[in-house]
């Protein structure tokens, strides 16, 4: 039976579309009280006072926790998953993030108070009684002026608000000398700016400790419940692991925002212990804007220089990146090494050296969001080639040409390797090209551009891009400061019946992994997609997980299943061999079922399965059983790569941005289910096209979040968007069982540059050449360019 | 998300209505589609003892041709305006508007006298109640009165209804020699209004006699541009006419300014905003 290919329905969308999955919020305990957390309306502030009394006495209230109580306890604060170092060789600074703020708070929606109840609407009544007396310090929200001498400190011993300074490639001395003799220099100064992530479900812990048992159990909204359980456990509560549970029931959507150990999953699980009772917490969608890991958010300039025939001579980028006020999980990594060691793209760019500089802020943390630090790579690297070939009047196209790496398969050619540590796995890049273009019609687009005449400029951007995925060989990561390994396991447990049980360490919130790793498991197995069941998110059923996010879990996860996958057809084949009377290299494994090579003697999965569970006739050196764990560790991270390609129309008089088209080639490498990776590759384009037209948040000089809510913060919609035109070319991996390379993130990662590289072009055509706008290009910004824009 | 607590009570007529709100005072607000009140309460910016839904009282529900005016009750629904054929054949950008606010569930849900109750400043209704020079009727239990558009908004969230009254109504002119357009530059996030507006013209042949613009969403305050008006009245609807009104629109008034769009920004597409719906009906 054939499975892998198809785009088979995905199976866990019947409870999903029906209203029946089950959230974090729909988890209901007898005794369950509600939580919830008083928040700082101030970015930076002392508390002078804080007088719970009120709140105490409130009706129907549980109890009130203070960062009194949270010091006195000894709670260690979330600790950060991830270690860069100074240029210098010193450590980063790594300020402790208490779970509950005891002196300063340091962001708008710092915690200073939880309050339990015994239901919601009680809780919410108290919050307005928490009498806080705040002395307002001063904040500072811009990285770059975060470093500036006399600036507000967001941590009494970090310098300047400086975490880390790092740089990645080429000396910067060679870089300088080789820009200083190229025949062209394009240079963008840029604002990569800050996105709030806005998954569906908000997040949400449920807390419950056992006293019967010593036990705690989380439901948390998290993308890798296993990691959540280990950092909680070894790092901030100090609980012995195998006393505690975590489970992420169905989640709403996480675009990195759930990769995090966050304070509110240690805050019920510790509180539920001190009132013996369980806890519920769920945000509020402005606590979403206000808490949630926060992504991008980066001040960079970079020039990139060329000879007289337009070869790439040189790259530098200097880039200060924002972390928060407080350093996530992963915060360190994305703006170092998710992001300096993808500046060489696809180019053949012979010097590159990446400087970044992390900074401190009174601004809420800042994380992995949909691509993590190779959006805002591709956004330098193809913002500048189009914006290059505007300059040194080249097609855009051609340009890129010029300079792509050439074809090679990692097989029988070796990789590529970058400048910037990385060794491509394989790629052919004129090929994306070439089909995006015919979709396009890129020779009747440039004569209906030149003769457009409505009131309107036409415009057209490309966007070729690469990233990394598939996150992440092991020891690479740990030698770049990963605290953690990023290996990926998997439990095939074959039934008696010959029905089959996965327990991957992936965990699936949108991605669709019950149908796409079943796909994997029948395909191979040769059994019905209906025989096999995908179980995750739990820490009690699954061995261990590291998770879903870098484009990784078919890449890593799916490998794994495929290694147990193996050793049940390695143990099976014994079974059969003694039952068949036949050597186990006489056996061939196709459609379900063992056959002596030749004949038409043959045993079926089924009747393996049974045997290996009754082993009355049984091999005598074999134990019972069919059930298998893996754990794979990728050999190289899996390099995705595309065209994309926008088309806008700009209304000369408001500025306004249509987006006409939108044609994106992928090349994710193997498909297992064509429909879910078109899926993820629209809802990635309509986040990276969400983050050059409308998204981006708005912080005030005081650190206040200024557009918090729907109201205020344009989430794109359905009907701001054309249908996407979507197509792929297919260039396997070389080095996992499934020649995957990663879907999730790629539409993402993509698609930013092509809309603004789109939006510059239709006003160069219209005679404003204008270098860059920042993004979001709302109207006004558009508008002002044009009235702006040099016109000759 | 959850409001303080309150008493929900359902009214079965207007008088009904007027009598729990006379008992109840300060204390009690009315609840009709509930798309501003509702979310008001829940991020607990405003705190009610008492919420009187008229949701279903029939006499609110209803839109009469009275002849040479439309009278709309206070509580339809954004869509039924949507839906009127007569609306659309006589005060046509009455559904233009409608059919532009929010997405079809606040169209389903909201309705258009909790809307000019609330009186945001980038609602739609407000400027369309200016332009089309309507009527709005009040009632306190024993009496009514019927304040002209030009009066009832007051500014920012205020209007011309006291304690102890509802809106009842509303009276629409629909002169037979009125040309109507109503388009909207929509705030990307909400959709709310950067700049709305609300064009009517009565012609006398080809020539403009009595003009009435208003705008939504550019001051804190829906307003009558007289000098849009001005340049359009005794003129008909040529390139020139149609350039000088654009160019008059948003002078002289304090225009708003948010991340969206910027005072001088917001200004400018009011002018353009202003030609675009004038050449729409040339």
């Amino acid at each position: 039976m054939s499975y892998i290919g198809k785009s088979v329905k995905r199976v866990e969308d019947k409870r999903f579309i029906t209203g029946k999955g089950n959230y974090t919020d729909d988890i209901k305990i007898p005794g369950m009280t509600q939580g919830i957390f008083v928040r700082s309306p101030y970015a930076h502030a002392r508390i002078k006072s804080i007088d719970i009394s009120a709140a105490e006495a409130s009706p129907g209230v549980v109890k009130v926790f203070t960062g009194e109580d949270i010091a006195a306890s000894g709670i260690n604060g979330v600790p950060c998953g991830w270690q860069v170092n100074f240029k210098n060789g010193d450590t980063m600074k790594e300020p402790p993030h208490p779970i509950l703020v005891k002196d300063k708070v340091l962001h708008m929606g710092d915690g200073v108070a939880f309050i339990i109840a015994e239901d919601y609407a009680s809780a919410k009544d108290a919050v307005e009684k928490v009498i806080v007396d705040y002395e307002n310090l001063g904040a500072v929200t811009d990285p770059q002026e975060a470093v500036k001498d006399g600036a507000p400190l967001v941590h009494d011993d970090a310098p300047n608000n400086i975490c880390f300074d790092w740089e990645l490639g080429d000396p910067k001395d060679d870089v300088a000398a080789a820009l200083k003799s190229s025949h062209h220099i394009t240079t963008l100064d840029m604002i990569n700016q800050r996105m709030v992530p806005n998954a569906i479900e908000p997040r949400s812990a449920v807390g419950h400790y056992e006293e019967s048992h010593d036990k705690f159990t989380l439901y948390t909204t998290s993308q890798n419940p296993h990691l959540t359980r280990l950092l909680m456990c070894a790092f901030v509560l100090g609980l012995p692991e195998h006393k505690v549970r975590v489970v992420a029931p169905d989640v709403g959507g996480g675009f990195g925002s759930k990769i995090f150990h966050y304070a509110e999953e240690a805050m019920v699980i510790w509180a539920s212990r001190e009132i013996n009772r369980p806890i519920k917490w769920t945000a509020e969608r402005s606590e979403s804007f206000l808490t949630d890991a926060h992504g991008r958010d980066h001040r960079t300039s970079v020039q990139m220089g060329f000879d007289k025939d337009g070869k790439i001579t040189a790259l530098q980028s200097t880039t200060f990146a924002n972390l928060g006020a407080y350093l996530s999980t992963f915060a360190p990594a994305v703006p170092t090494y998710l992001h300096g060691t993808l500046m060489q793209g696809l180019y053949t760019t012979p010097l590159v050296n990446v400087d970044v500089t992390g900074v401190f802020t009174h601004t809420n943390a800042v994380d992995a969001y949909r691509g993590a630090g190779r959006p805002e790579a591709t956004y330098q690297l193809e913002r500048l080639l189009d914006l290059a070939a505007l300059e040194m009047d080249m097609d855009p196209i051609e340009l890129r040409r010029l300079n792509f790496i050439p074809k090679f398969n990692g097989t029988t050619e070796p990789g590529y390797q970058t400048r910037v540590a990385l060794q491509y796995d394989s790629g052919d890049y004129h090929g994306v090209v070439d089909k995006a273009l015919k979709m396009v019609g890129y020779e009747e687009f440039r004569k209906e551009q030149a003769a457009l005449d409505n009131g309107k400029l036409l415009g057209i951007g490309f966007s070729t891009y690469i990233e990394a995925c598939g996150i992440a060989p092991s020891a690479v990561v740990g030698a770049l400061g990963a605290r953690a390994g990023l290996f990926e396991s998997a439990q095939v447990r074959v039934q008696p019946t010959g029905k089959v049980s996965v327990y991957s360490g992936s965990h699936s919130h949108g991605q669709g992994h019950e149908t796409t790793f079943a796909q994997v498991v029948a395909d191979r197995l040769g059994i019905p997609l209906e025989d096999v069941e995908i179980v995750h998110g739990d820490s009690e059923a699954v061995a261990f997980g590291m998770g879903t996010y870098g484009s990784r879990s078919l890449a890593v996860g799916g490998s794994a299943i495929v290694k147990s996958i193996d050793k049940v057809i390695e143990k099976g084949a014994k079974i059969a061999a003694h039952k068949l009377e036949s050597r186990v290299e006489d056996l061939e494994y196709a459609e379900g079922k063992w056959t002596v090579k030749g004949t038409d003697k043959s045993i079926s999965f089924g009747d393996v399965s049974l045997t290996a569970y009754v082993p009355h006739d049984y091999p005598a050196d074999l134990e019972p059983g069919l059930d298998f764990s893996s754990f794979y560790d990728p050999a190289n991270f899996t390099y995705p790569f595309g065209c994309h390609v926008a088309i806008v129309e700009v209304d000369k008089e408001t500025g306004q941005v249509k987006l006409k088209r939108f044609i994106a080639v992928d090349d994710v490498g193997n498909i297992i289910n064509p429909m879910i990776v078109d899926g993820q590759i629209h809802g990635g384009l309509a986040q990276g096209i969400g983050q050059a037209l409308f998204e981006g948040t708005v912080y005030s000089d005081s650190g206040t979040l200024m557009n918090a809510s729907y109201m205020d913060y344009a989430m794109p919609r359905a009907d701001d968007f054309p249908s996407f035109e979507v197509d792929r070319t297919v260039t396997p991996c070389p080095h996992n069982p499934l020649g995957v390379k990663g879907a999730g993130e790629a539409g993402c990662i993509g698609s930013t540059p092509a809309v603004v590289n789109a939006v510059i072009d239709a006003l160069w055509k219209g005679g404003h050449k204008v270098k860059d706008i920042e993004m979001p290009l709302i109207s006004e910004r558009v508008w002002n360019a044009m009235q702006n824009g040099s016109s000759n | 998300m959850i409001p303080s607590s309150f008493t929900y009570k359902k009214a079965s007529s207007v008088s009904d209505a007027l009598a729990m709100l006379k008992e109840h005072g300060d204390e009690a607000t009315l609840l009709a589609g509930g798309h501003s009140l509702i979310p008001a309460l829940k991020l607990r910016l405003n705190e009610y003892g008492y919420l009187i839904d008229i949701s279903k009282v029939k006499e609110l529900k209803s839109i009469e041709d009275k002849g040479d005016h439309i009278e709309i009750g206070a509580g339809v629904t954004h869509d039924e305006i949507v839906q009127s054929e007569l609306l659309q054949s006589k005060v046509p950008f009455f559904s233009e508007a409608a059919d532009l606010i929010g997405d079809v569930q606040v169209r389903n849900m909201g309705t258009i006298g909790g809307s000019i109750a609330h009186a945001d400043p980038a609602a739609d209704w407000p400027a369309l109640l200016l332009a089309a020079d309507a009527t709005i009727h009040i009632h306190n239990g024993s009496s009514s009165r019927a304040v002209a558009a030009g009066d009832f908004f007051h500014g920012l969230f205020h209007t011309a209804v006291e304690e102890g009254e509802m809106i009842t109504s509303i009276s629409v002119p629909a002169p037979s020699n009125a040309k109507t357009k109503y388009i909207k530059f929509m705030q990307p996030a909400s959709r709310f209004a950067i700049v709305g507006c609300a064009v009517c013209l009565e012609m006398s042949g080809s020539t403009i006699s009595k003009a009435r613009v208003a705008y939504a969403g550019v001051s804190a305050k829906p307003f009558r541009d007289g000098a849009v008006e001005a340049a359009l009245e005794g003129k008909s609807l040529d390139a020139a006419t149609i350039e000088a009104a654009g160019a008059a629109a948003a002078e002289g008034v304090s225009v708003m300014s948010d991340h969206f769009a910027s005072e001088g920004y917001r200004k400018q597409m009011a002018k353009v905003y202003t030609k675009r719906a004038l050449k729409a009906l040339a």
